[in-house]
């Protein structure tokens, strides 16, 4: 992304907790108008990072600015951001009306003005004639429609989501997803949202930086994230990932020949700018759904290994298997849409497979 | 004895309504007991208080107004009565005030040696209250302070803020600590969500202290004993009446008038408290 026209830029930036580095030395901006996800597991740092964007914690080093503007020292309620908290935080002593308004109480707005602000804000999400509800007559979706409608009527420059799905059940979060994504178009604000679900990161962000122990791991689209992940843990973060402990055998125009051990020699052809060194040490990595299982012998040449099929789970649309091969503890994971019914391969404890995949699904990561 | 109490009911035939029955015999019995031992004392108040006798003994000889005549004729005992009232009232304000920002500190803030404080503001709690009134006493002289309603408010402050802050801090400690947050993220300062978000939502902790404080300062004895001038607060004014068995039946008198207005405060509290809790605890959903 282009960063002359970075929203927030964050410069070398570290937030310590006595000894804890929840932020540890973290650099990056965040492009105006842009979905942008802080994806990690619990603990990680990302609700510091949210924090820190917000103003409720100050870094012990570094800066952040947002919109040019530094924001050291500057309070909560003079930033230019608003925040949908994970608990919703809805005021339970106000009813709707009055929630959403709340943030507009001291904007000087007439009666007429403020009703007609609330009423466009109910209408965009979707709840209209909610107005004089109270908080404790609300469903958790509605009150996450709330939290939105309350921190979008300040028109921030910047809106931060903090797990905003997490307590939802799963359907009504998969519609949100979707209605949050196309509202972040329609308003067009920079969205900066904290989740720890990388399916909900791929669906919704245009980028998502993954970070794990203070640290930006990559920042990248969901579709290079997952395609070409920079690092086995960022691999496997994002769904499933197959790893092999190979050496580079012998490196030809960018088609590399991997010895992985039990897996024979892999051959690749990598995309990625950085080729590894012939005889370096790697890590062969391969998704399951990217691999295709075969009841006899495929006519390939290489890239085929034979094995047997340990397990299989049935999830409807597609199923997940697990293979064993010869020299190899854990199973292979294996992936596939059930395009046709799948029972051949579900009954078949013990069955022989032959597993394949094509050059440029594998993917090389250092050790 | 048990089984004689479910004798007289409707018996149910079932097993283990008979064993419940059994044990609920025995725990009744205790409740019993326990709750007359706590409400009975108290009783003799207005049972005595409307005895057309002197003297506070049984047999009750028969019904009369009087006493309540004579209390409403007794100065000395009205003026006491106000003291106390007045007293009571700028203490319940003033260490609920005090209560409310140690509380605030204790819950929202991080700072070096919040533990050895908040056990510091504790401490009136557990010194005994006979030491306390003397040194006082004796700081109270040594300032050159005259002994006054104005003493005894402030050694009542002294007592009562530990009580206001304990039940406020439960009450802070009870709501989301992001509701303050989304407060100043919607760009409303810090003074003006004390007001508009903290307040509200600890209304029922600070009516509840409130009430305490004043029960507290109202009933207080020791230090007023030590600190008081000329005017008297109601508990001096009860005690220095007991000498003269004529004028105790107008104390039983007034004593039953305030454990009236007790018995309703506390209702009134206790409802409150009650719907404090149902509007600011939020449904799952």
């Amino acid at each position: 992304m282009a960063t002359s026209d970075a929203i927030i830029k964050i410069t070398s930036c570290s937030k310590h907790f006595g000894p804890v580095r929840a932020i540890d030395d973290v650099s990056f901006d965040i492009a105006r108008g842009e979905f942008f996800s802080l994806l990690g597991a619990s603990g990680c740092g990302k609700t510091t990072l949210l924090r820190l964007l917000a103003g409720f914690e100050q870094p012990t080093k570094g800066n952040i600015f947002i919109d040019g503007q530094g924001m050291a020292g500057v309070a909560p309620n003079h930033r230019p951001t608003n925040m949908v908290f994970q608990s919703y935080a809805i005021f339970p002593h106000l009813d709707v009306r009055r929630n959403i308004g709340y943030g507009l109480r001291d904007a000087g707005l007439s009666k007429k003005e403020l009703d007609g602000k609330i009423d466009q804000m109910l209408e965009l999400i979707k709840l209209p004639g909610f107005g004089s509800r109270a908080a404790h007559q609300l469903s958790g979706g509605q009150r996450q429609r709330i939290a939105l409608a309350r921190a979008l009527i300040k028109r921030p420059k910047v809106l931060l989501l903090d797990e905003p799905l997490g307590a939802l059940d799963k359907k009504l979060r998969e519609e949100m997803q979707l209605e949050l994504r196309a509202l972040q178009r329609n308003v067009g604000i920079t969205f900066v949202f904290v989740t720890h679900d990388q399916e909900e990161a791929l669906t919704m962000s245009d980028r998502i930086a993954v970070i794990s122990q203070g640290k930006v791991l990559q920042i990248d689209t969901p579709t290079s994230l997952y395609e070409s992940p920079n690092c086995k843990e960022v691999a496997g973060f994002i769904g499933t990932m197959n790893f092999f402990d190979g050496t580079v055998k012998s490196m030809e125009e960018a088609n590399a020949v991997v010895d992985a051990g039990p897996l024979g020699d892999v051959r690749t052809r990598p995309f990625a700018a950085k080729l590894p060194a012939s005889g370096a040490s790697i890590t062969v990595a391969i998704r399951p759904e990217k691999i295709n299982l075969n009841p006899s012998r495929p006519s390939a040449s290489h890239n085929v290994i034979e094995g047997r099929m340990s397990a299989a789970a049935y999830l409807g649309d597609r199923s997940h298997y697990y293979v064993a091969v010869k020299g190899r503890n854990a199973p292979i994971a294996v992936a596939a849409q059930n395009v046709n019914a799948a029972r051949s391969w579900l009954g078949g404890q013990d069955q022989p497979v032959w597993l394949s995949w094509r050059e440029d699904s594998v993917i090389l990561l250092d050790r | 004895m048990s089984t004689r109490a479910d004798a007289g009911q409707p018996v149910e035939y079932s097993p283990s309504k008979v064993v419940e029955g059994n044990r609920y015999g025995w725990l009744f019995v205790y409740a019993v007991l326990y709750i007359a031992f706590l409400y009975v004392p108290p009783l003799f108040l207005p049972l005595f208080s409307f005895n057309d006798s002197i003297y506070v003994a049984f047999p009750i000889k028969g019904f009369t107004f009087e006493w309540y005549r004579q209390m409403a004729k007794s100065t000395g005992l009205l003026d006491a009565l106000y003291n106390s009232l007045k007293v009571g009232a700028v203490v319940c304000l003033a260490s609920t005030l005090f209560g409310m920002l140690a509380a605030k500190a204790m819950t929202r803030y991080t700072m070096p040696g919040k533990g050895p404080m908040a056990s510091f503001i504790m401490l009136p709690l557990v010194v005994p209250g006979i030491i306390l009134g003397i040194a006082l006493l004796v700081l109270t002289n040594q300032v050159g302070l005259e002994l006054s309603l104005f003493t005894i408010g402030v050694s009542h402050v002294l007592i009562c803020v530990p009580f206001g802050m304990l039940v406020l801090i439960s009450r802070l400690e009870g709501f989301d600590k992001s509701l303050e947050e989304a407060s100043l993220d919607l760009g409303v300062n810090a003074w003006k969500t004390f007001w508009r978000v903290t307040v509200p939502l600890a209304l029922p902790g600070i009516i509840a202290s409130i009430m305490l404080t004043f029960l507290i300062s109202f009933d207080e004895f020791i230090l007023a004993f030590f600190l008081a001038g000329n005017e008297v607060t109601l508990p001096i004014y009860i005690w220095s009446q007991l000498r003269f068995p004529a004028k105790l039946p107008s104390v039983l008198a007034l004593g039953t008038l305030i454990l009236t207005v007790t018995m309703v405060l506390v209702a009134v509290a206790e409802w409150i408290r009650r719907r404090g809790t149902a509007t600011t605890k939020p449904t799952a959903g």
